[in-house]
């Protein structure tokens, strides 16, 4: 693997790093399977970059595109909360709404930013070679993200938050507001996932309607590796095993690219992905298993 | 034994240096399908024709992005990190993704309807930089004609297409404009994957005269439902892509993704003779395909006027 290509890896897996946050909020912390994530990534990407297009400061635009993915959020969590509608089913249902949306937001399928000033655009040009700056850069956001993250939850407002998705029924009886506590965790879920939309699109030069498919996954795949490696021992811990992980598979599918390597094509990324989670399910209990015996 | 030996490393020394001038071309499409597939081999054609051989002084890479925007990032950062002679992406988000990973490893578009749209460059004459390309801007114009021509009483057309997809947005601008001039209207019918292609062209019925699809992605991977809802419902089914016709649609004009190919291989090869891509115009891809299914024709209940016949490239009995 090049030097450009591994902080290549680097940079996409420090982008998708949000999206795993984001999931291991819902999926984890309120155990809340949100496929919203799948909508609100290219909306995040489709606001950033309609905004900066129309000449909207950079930073301001991805704001704005976080505001818009807590909104796609709260849909979601208004459909299960308030109307009751199974929250996987609630999820969908703003998923698949979200395609049209984005497709109203941008006007077309896909908005091109490759001649766009966008938040890296001061720091190339520095000195450091463009593919150093992107990985620091995007780096630095989620370490933002993480320290910010992890404070929340180990504030008594995350306690009420995890106590909502570890047993809702006792943080009602403790005096917790469930439903206030769903709102808020997708609202903030789907905020951090369109940040890594938005960081997606000012990247990679486009925004394109096209860009969610599968980020579930993804996102599931990054908590789930990340927890393997390093165990669920504390929030902190598992934030950061997101963040590794969502690199580590990055760095696993560029490895299939360089096909000279292990003879794998880019065809071959569903099945590497399947059999990475699959993995990573199956290597806790061959531990136990290997322990005990 | 040990001379032998000497010997056969001196003429393995040797012949490695004549290895080290391999050229690599480098190839991604956002997705697998027959033409983006087709022009890929129509690159390939050309290099091989031009005395680059697969195997001996090149390296031909291929990756397909299987529809997935991060992938295709994902790809040209492994390219630009390769550093190959060229870089060949096949359609747009391919280009967008591999133009912002590269600021110098020379770049050839290709399948890419509109280039200044999608910011791949910023002049057509005279590109600069690192990029040149072709765009396969579909001859729409042609195509509201020849409909016109077999089907003379046909007023509207019913147009099939995948609204994610940029080129075939782009295209239902073109088609309106063009099909107000000739007096007919346009109605849309859109799927926004291929499993909900056949029931798009289903919405159709009824409400047009003839069905066409653009060079979509999504339809025409699916174009096997569209035939059969064109062969019951007898709707006549135009497409943008020949290869379309040999799977049951009834007639194509359009361009021969081989040929988009060698014509984009062709600017290859300039490029690894020493021009420089800045200097390369942009161009729209040259020469169309009638192509007419007999077949096809007499399901759809249409009889095709031998004028067409006689001037079509290909008619399939």
């Amino acid at each position: 693997m090049s030097l450009i290509a591994f902080w290549g890896a680097v940079e996409l897996g420090l982008v998708y790093a949000f999206v795993a946050i984001g999931v291991y909020l819902t999926f984890r912390v309120l155990d809340f399977p949100d496929l919203t994530v799948d909508g609100s990534f290219p909306l995040g990407a489709a606001v950033t970059a309609v905004l900066i297009i129309s000449g909207v400061n950079p930073w301001l635009a991805a704001t704005v595109a976080m505001i818009a993915g807590a909104i796609a959020g709260l849909v979601t969590a208004l459909l299960n909360v308030r109307f009751r509608i199974l929250n996987l089913l609630a999820s969908i249902l703003t998923m698949i709404a979200l395609f049209s949306v984005n497709l109203r937001v941008m006007g077309k399928p896909n908005v091109a930013l490759i001649n766009a000033d966008t938040m890296l655009s001061p720091f190339f040009g520095l000195g450091l070679r463009d593919f150093y700056v992107r990985p620091l850069f995007v780096g630095l956001l989620v370490l933002f993200a993480v320290v910010l993250v992890w404070r929340f939850l180990e504030s008594d407002a995350g306690l009420s938050m995890r106590a909502t998705g570890a047993n809702a029924r006792m943080a009602r009886a403790q005096g917790v507001d469930t439903n206030r506590q769903i709102y808020l965790g997708i609202a903030i879920s789907n905020a951090l996932v369109a940040l890594g939309g938005a960081l997606f699109a000012q990247t990679n030069g486009f925004a394109d309607v096209t860009s969610g498919v599968g980020t579930i996954v993804v996102g599931l795949a990054a908590v789930i590796i990340g927890e393997t490696l390093f165990g669920a021992r504390g929030i902190l811990i598992a934030l950061i095993g997101c963040v590794l992980g969502s690199i580590l598979y990055r760095i696993a599918i560029q490895l299939a690219l360089s096909s000279d390597i292990l003879g794998l094509k880019a065809s071959d990324l569903n099945f590497v992905t399947a059999l990475l989670v699959t993995v990573a399910l199956i290597l806790p209990r061959l531990r136990r298993g290997g322990a005990a015996s | 034994m040990r001379s032998l030996l000497l010997a056969a490393a001196a003429t393995l020394a040797l012949a490695l240096p004549a290895q080290a001038e391999n050229v690599t071309v480098s190839v991604t499409a956002i997705v697998e399908h027959p033409a983006l597939d087709a022009a890929r081999d129509g690159v390939r054609e050309v290099l091989e024709e031009a005395g680059y051989k697969e195997g001996e002084n090149l390296k031909f890479v291929y990756e397909s992005a299987q529809g997935n925007p991060a992938t295709a990032a994902q790809i040209a950062r492994q390219f630009a990190g390769d550093d190959p002679a060229v870089i060949v992406p096949i359609s747009t988000p391919s280009a967008q993704a591999v133009v912002s990973a590269t600021k110098d490893i020379p770049v050839v578009f290709t399948a890419v309807s509109d280039p200044l749209g999608a910011q791949l460059v910023t002049d057509m004459e005279k590109p600069g930089g690192n990029v040149t390309g072709l765009s396969d801007m579909s001859p729409v114009a042609d195509h509201v004609a020849l409909i016109k021509e077999i089907l003379p009483e046909a007023k509207t057309i019913g147009y099939l297409y995948n609204s994610g997809e940029a080129n075939s947005v782009s295209l239902l601008d073109v088609l309106k404009a063009e099909a107000e001039k000739a007096g007919l209207s346009v109605i849309e019918s859109a799927a926004i994957k291929s499993a909900d292609v056949q029931g798009a062209a289903r919405a159709l019925i009824g409400r047009a005269d003839v069905m066409y699809v653009p060079t979509d992605n999504t339809i025409v991977s699916a174009l096997e439902g569209v035939v059969s809802v064109a062969e019951e419902s007898k709707l006549p089914l135009f497409t943008a892509d020949t290869d379309s016709v040999s799977r049951g649609a009834l007639a194509a004009l359009g361009f021969n993704y081989k040929d988009v190919g060698r014509q984009t291989g062709e600017i290859v090869v300039r490029i690894l003779k020493g021009e420089k891509p800045g200097d390369i115009p942009v161009r729209v891809a040259v020469g169309t395909d009638l192509v007419i299914n007999k077949a096809a024709a007499a399901k759809m209940g249409v009889t095709v006027p031998e004028s067409v016949l006689a001037r079509a490239t290909n008619v399939i009995e």
